[in-house]
């Protein structure tokens, strides 16, 4: 047997995996998704996205996400700081505490905030109890948001303190040698060297945010439409199938431009890490 | 570390050797399995999970369960027979749309004695979806209406569909964020039945729910018990099978079936038309409507069964309404995909304002 074939033998799992896993199920998806219930062509379903509803459910969707991953962005950075200069035990060991929570459940970790911000909830019992304003943001985005933020966090702050850590000290020394200041090496230094790992973060924080139907159904209390919540509702109440593969067809086109994102700047390879 | 390796092995080896034992004489022995298997496809968590065992044990059937979650996911797993049951439990109009489409098979019923069993007034309302009895028998049954907490509504007196439309309850009421039954309260209210398909009503009661829903508090399907529990909510539409449980914690707690009248449902277990293992099948329903397994079940889930064995558990007006208010029920048909995508228009549009 020559080295190449062994080579493909090898190779055979990982591609009978991508067959039945990845590409079948696309073929079905596209296959509802440009036909009707009769199973006649049509376009009709992926169009639909421009819909009243359905284009106002992407907008809700577009604008809860992108405000997620701002904040994901804001703490994960100075964190991936934090963690990189870190001198407490192995640093390992600081990335490992953020890790944890990811071992659960993540619809349990949601579930868990549904039980602590509800009106008489663990958290406005304490509030209550110090005499503070009650908090109200149960069945609202704003619950919404902070259920993305808790439950995506760590695929930002991962990416983010793998670039910075790659980072050769000797740059930033040389910076301060010639001059700058603590600002200016951010800017500078650390900012533009970790842009492959920024980028990672964003769209993994972006693209599962995009598409959640868990999080806005258990913190939104039904009343937060999202684009995820219609597709579900198509398969699972409406027997739509149609409808919702096309609709899931249209929102694989952000995926598509995540990933492009990815392959132009992330050359290292950070994202893959998780 | 040898001598680990060695005693590891050697354990490995006696619990193999005992466990092909064991396996050999369950098949040889005449228990567990010896008459074949019984697929079984259920709502999650809809029976006593002991009973499964119980089935075993006195009948020699191996039971392969799987669960799922709504109708509409059991439908395609039927219609398209990606899997083969021999036996499933389903609501009322999807028993209907199975029937029509030839998807069940009849029950014999010399296979079912226990089927005396069934209580009378349950009866009727078959005749909307299984006229006779002849494809399918009750599991469990209910109406829906208002779950309220006495002391939060200082005692007023709550007993109509539109005391969920009163201001005063603003960010107090759970609605159920089911499309369907949405509609039901909003026709009852407007005296439409909840099986129109008539566009102009379906408008009218799109608009009035649209009133309503700066009211709502949230719209939650199994959570709205814990909701009324914990007191998050004053008011909650929810089915008559959550008040003894949510009555058990929270003796504030009390349910009306509303006078303009309600949904009345039945889940039923029904024998498929690809079965293997029909008399198996069969023998799982006859065993569900026995009724020391209907006192566990009932036990266990706290809805009301149909069972005439247990009718001393279950004689209440909530689990067990009188004639008279079951005249004024109704229960959900299958309107057709037209009508369906008509309404999950007017869904969405509720849904997204």
């Amino acid at each position: 047997m020559t080295k190449s074939a062994i080579k493909r033998l090898f190779s055979g799992p990982f591609l009978a995996f991508i067959l039945c896993g990845t590409l079948v199920p696309l073929v079905v998806i596209a296959f509802y998704g440009f036909t009707d219930r009769s199973g006649a062509f049509t376009l009709d379903n992926i169009m639909a996205i421009a819909g009243g509803h359905h284009a106002q459910a992407l907008g809700l969707s577009l604008a809860l996400a992108l405000i997620s991953t701002l904040i994901c962005l804001l703490l994960a950075f100075p964190l991936g700081l934090i963690l990189k200069d870190s001198k407490i035990g192995k640093k390992g060991f600081m990335v490992f505490v953020f890790i944890l929570p990811m071992w659960m459940n993540f619809l349990l970790r949601t579930m868990a905030w549904q039980v602590l911000l509800e009106k008489n909830g663990i958290i406005n019992i304490a509030l209550k109890s110090l005499g503070l304003p009650l908090l109200d943001i149960i069945n609202t985005p704003a619950a919404v948001v902070l259920g993305m933020v808790y439950d995506y966090l760590p695929f930002m702050v991962l990416p983010i303190y793998n670039a910075l850590i790659k980072i050769d000290h000797s740059l930033i020394e040389a910076a301060y040698d010639l001059g700058a200041g603590k600002g200016l090496v951010l800017r500078k230094v650390l900012i533009p060297l970790s842009v492959p790992g920024i980028v990672s973060g964003i769209t993994m924080v972006f693209v599962p945010s995009l598409t959640t139907f868990a999080i806005s159904t258990m913190l939104g209390g039904g009343k937060v439409n999202l684009i995820g919540n219609i597709i579900e509702q198509e398969f699972t109440v409406s027997s739509n199938w149609n409808l919702g593969a096309g609709l899931s067809l249209v929102m694989m086109i952000f995926i598509v431009i995540s990933m492009a994102l990815i392959e132009k700047f992330d050359r290292e390879g950070e994202g893959s890490m998780i | 570390m040898r001598t680990f390796k060695k005693a590891a092995a050697l354990i490995m080896a006696v619990v193999v050797t005992v466990g092909l034992m064991a396996g050999c004489g369950g098949n040889t022995g005449g228990e567990k399995g010896q008459n074949g298997q019984v697929y079984v496809y259920c709502f999650g968590d809809y029976f006593d999970p002991e009973l499964e065992y119980e089935f075993e044990e006195k009948t020699g059937y191996d039971v392969i369960i799987d669960y799922f979650d709504t109708n509409e996911e059991l439908y395609p797993v039927i219609k398209n027979n990606t899997a083969q049951y021999d036996v499933i439990c389903a609501s009322d109009y999807m028993i209907a749309k199975l029937i029509d489409e030839g998807l069940l098979s009849e029950i014999n019923y010399d296979n079912v004695p226990n089927a005396s069993n069934i209580a009378e007034n349950v009866k009727p309302s078959f005749e909307e979806f299984d006229p006779g009895m002849k494809y399918s028998l009750p599991h469990t049954w209910g109406t829906y209406g208002i779950m309220y907490n006495k002391s939060m509504v200082n005692g007023a007196d709550i007993d109509s569909w539109t005391d969920l439309w009163d201001e005063k309850y603003a960010e107090q009421i759970v609605m159920p964020d089911s499309m369907r039954e949405m509609y039901m309260i909003a026709g009852k209210i407007l005296g439409y039945s909840m099986n129109t398909t008539d566009e102009k009503e379906v408008t009218e009661m799109t608009d009035l729910l649209l009133k309503q829903k700066p009211l709502v508090y949230k719209l939650a399907n199994d959570s709205a018990r814990e909701l009324m529990i914990g007191e998050s909510a004053a008011l909650a539409v929810i089915t008559s099978g959550e008040v003894l449980y949510s009555q058990e914690l929270n003796e504030n707690i009390d349910f009306v079936i509303p006078k303009e009248g309600t949904e009345v449902w039945t889940d039923c277990w029904a024998v498929t038309a690809n079965v293997t293992n029909k008399e198996g099948g069969e023998a799982w329903i006859n065993f569900m409507l026995d009724g020391d397994v209907a006192e566990d079940n009932f036990e266990y889930l706290t809805y009301a069964i149909p069972n005439t064995q247990i009718a001393d558990l279950t004689d209440n007006p909530v689990l067990n309404p009188s004639a008279e208010v079951l005249a004024k029920c109704e229960t959900l048909k299958n309107l057709g995909a037209e009508a369906d995508d008509m309404y999950s228009r007017y869904w969405k549009e509720y849904k997204s304002k």
